[in-house]
């Protein structure tokens, strides 16, 4: 059978399970590291680091987000130029050999600043890879979908990026309950980087078997291939205006809002509101459990009534809704304010004594687990540094509260909270596949969209905990201020968006 | 609606300006708070980062803007002929 032939009678459903399988996986690789980055940074970073060590982290772990659009722009032009098929095959083993390379690296114990600098380099690589991937599966699916079904066919390659997620969320919370707290922190949080190897192998071994796509194989043997895509996407007026419409209009919206909603609650919760380590995993769990179907729904529902208002009521509900939803978090977990009038029993205190590292100064430690009236239960520990010098003044003692873990009905409300936070996820990122693929011609597809989306997503989206968590830390700041980034964000899009977006998509994408 | 498009073009020009000089004006004055040594390099480290990023991002604004204010987004293609 003729190669053209066999591309036509592949099945839509093996072309997108073969394509959102890849990109899972590649999504799982790219979030254990932001899952694990409060650990990742004790392991880098010296131990007295502090705060730093976790920007600092989050920096590197942003520094992968930020190289996507030039994973965009490399890979996007190998696509359109050899392919989809290989293109995207290449992606996949770099990112996997990356993924597991990085659960190699020593501790900064062991090699100094060379384990942040390698894993700086390793993370490089994956935004690369990641850069390439999503365009060429989501071009992949959608030039296979029948016309007025793309919005439904490729909103399941956008379940793969919340899947991803999912995925590693629990590899992460079950191999922490398997092997404990203690053993996870020292070597354990390797194994979730180390386990990428084999489900890459899997993909790979998958994907090899899939066949080009039919509409670049017609242009292929037409001898209509592109001779330089980039030139054309970004040279050509007529391609950049439409990039950056996409850009400006749409992905940078949708960016800010996914990692809000997807990483920033559950880093929120974790170092803001101080929840225990799996309490706060959990909820995001669930949240993505019972919001996922919607990616579809809202995909099949574009292509009924459009992407633009689906994507802009996504954004739009984020800036009106982000602040009252953060502020209950808050006010939920404020279990300092709670002891007062809700306390219902306390552990024998415990403490500890030790010097403070590189002085003579003692550090003594007053440890107590707290219970609540109303189930609420986390760890309060008093902290007072005694000065070697006798003469010096004494400092006031720091309280530090931890490990907090939420009554039943407090837990429900702010599962409720995040879903609906992923639940904005959904309408802005279920149609955009599809948005994105209609709005450029299948030449300069692979480059051109995957451009936008990067810069969208890898760069604005991806900078949402690193530069909240930055905001939140200025004198001054409240704990809500980041949140200003992602909400301004999210209104300029959206302006920009309803002024200037067509409702209406390109039907035809066969050319 | 095409006139609203034009005028806001004017907007997005001098918005991507306006950022860049909000993030220097935000930049000098943290980076002037935080406390000497790590701390200092750190956050200067931070900014970097930041204003680097930002740069072409808000070019990329004020091309938008220009292509806005000259009626490029009058009309949308319709079809990928039409690009």
């Amino acid at each position: 059978m003729h190669s053209t032939d066999k591309n036509v009678t592949q099945s839509i459903t093996q072309v997108i399970a073969a394509s959102s399988l890849g990109t899972l996986i590649e999504w799982y690789d790219f979030y254990i590291f932001g899952s694990l980055a409060v650990i990742i940074g004790q392991q880098l970073f010296p131990s007295d680091a502090g705060a730093s060590a976790l920007i600092n982290t989050l920096a590197i772990f942003a520094a992968g987000f930020i190289v996507r659009p030039f994973g965009a722009l490399v890979f996007g032009r190998l696509g359109d130029l050899i392919g989809r098929k290989y293109t995207f095959l290449l992606t996949l083993v770099l990112m996997g050999g990356s993924t597991f390379l990085i659960g190699l690296i020593p501790s900064y114990s062991s090699i100094g600043y060379a384990a942040p600098i390698l894993v700086l380099i390793l993370r490089l690589v994956q935004g690369l890879a990641l850069g390439g991937e999503y365009g060429g599966a989501a071009t992949y699916v959608a030039e296979h979908a029948p016309v007025g079904r793309r919005g439904f066919f490729t909103s399941w390659i956008q379940t793969t990026a919340t899947l991803g997620l999912f995925l590693s969320l629990g590899v992460i919370v079950f191999t922490k309950n398997l092997i404990g707290a203690d053993k996870f922190a020292d070597w354990g949080w390797r194994i979730p980087f180390l386990l990428s190897i084999l489900l890459v192998g899997v993909s790979v071994y998958i994907r090899m078997k899939m066949h080009e796509s039919p509409v670049f194989s017609k242009l292929k043997a037409e001898g209509k291939i592109s001779s330089n895509p980039l030139k054309e996407s970004f040279q050509k007026k007529a391609n950049f205006k439409m990039v950056l419409l996409a850009l400006f209009g749409a992905t940078m919206g949708q960016g800010v809002i996914w990692y809000t909603g997807q990483f920033y609650a559950q880093s929120f919760l974790e170092n803001t509101c101080k929840l225990d380590f799996n309490e706060s995993r959990y909820i995001l769990l669930w949240a993505i459990l019972f919001a996922t179907p919607f990616f579809v729904i809202f995909g099949s529902w574009s292509d009924k009534v459009g992407r633009k208002w689906i994507m802009l009521a996504g954004m739009l509900l984020g800036v009106v809704f982000y602040r009252p939803i953060y502020q209950y978090f808050i006010d939920a977990t404020n279990v300092k304010e709670f002891e007062k009038t809700e306390l219902k029993s306390a552990t024998t205190p415990v403490i500890e004594r030790g010097l403070v590292k590189d002085t003579k100064d003692s550090i003594i430690t007053t440890s107590s687990f707290k219970t609540l009236r109303s189930g609420m239960t986390f760890k309060e520990s008093s902290v007072i540094i005694i000065p070697d010098d006798v003469l010096a003044p004494m400092p006031e003692p720091q309280t530090i509260i931890k490990d907090v873990t939420l009554s039943r009905s407090t837990y429900i409300i702010i599962i409720m909270l995040v879903f609906f936070q992923v639940l904005l996820v959904t309408m802005v990122y279920g149609p955009i596949a599809a948005f994105l693929v209609e709005l450029f011609p299948t030449q300069i597809r692979y480059t051109s969209m995957s451009l936008p989306y990067h810069i969208g997503n890898g760069v604005f989206g991806g900078l949402v905990p690193f530069i909240a968590t930055l905001v939140a830390s200025f004198s001054g700041s409240t704990p809500l201020s980041g949140l200003w980034y992602p909400i301004g964000i999210a209104a300029l899009s959206f302006v920009i968006g309803a002024v200037y977006i067509d409702n209406k998509g390109d039907k035809v994408v066969m050319d | 609606m095409n006139g609203l498009k034009k005028l806001l073009g004017i907007l997005w020009m001098l918005l991507g300006p306006v950022i860049i000089l909000f993030l220097f004006m935000q930049a000098s004055d943290k980076i002037a708070a935080s406390a000497e040594g790590v701390a200092r390099t750190n956050t200067t480290l931070q900014w970097s980062i930041i204003i680097l990023i930002f740069i072409p991002i808000c070019a990329g604004l004020v091309i938008f803007g220009y292509y806005a204010w000259k009626g490029e987004y009058d009309r949308l293609p319709e079809s990928s002929s039409d690009l």
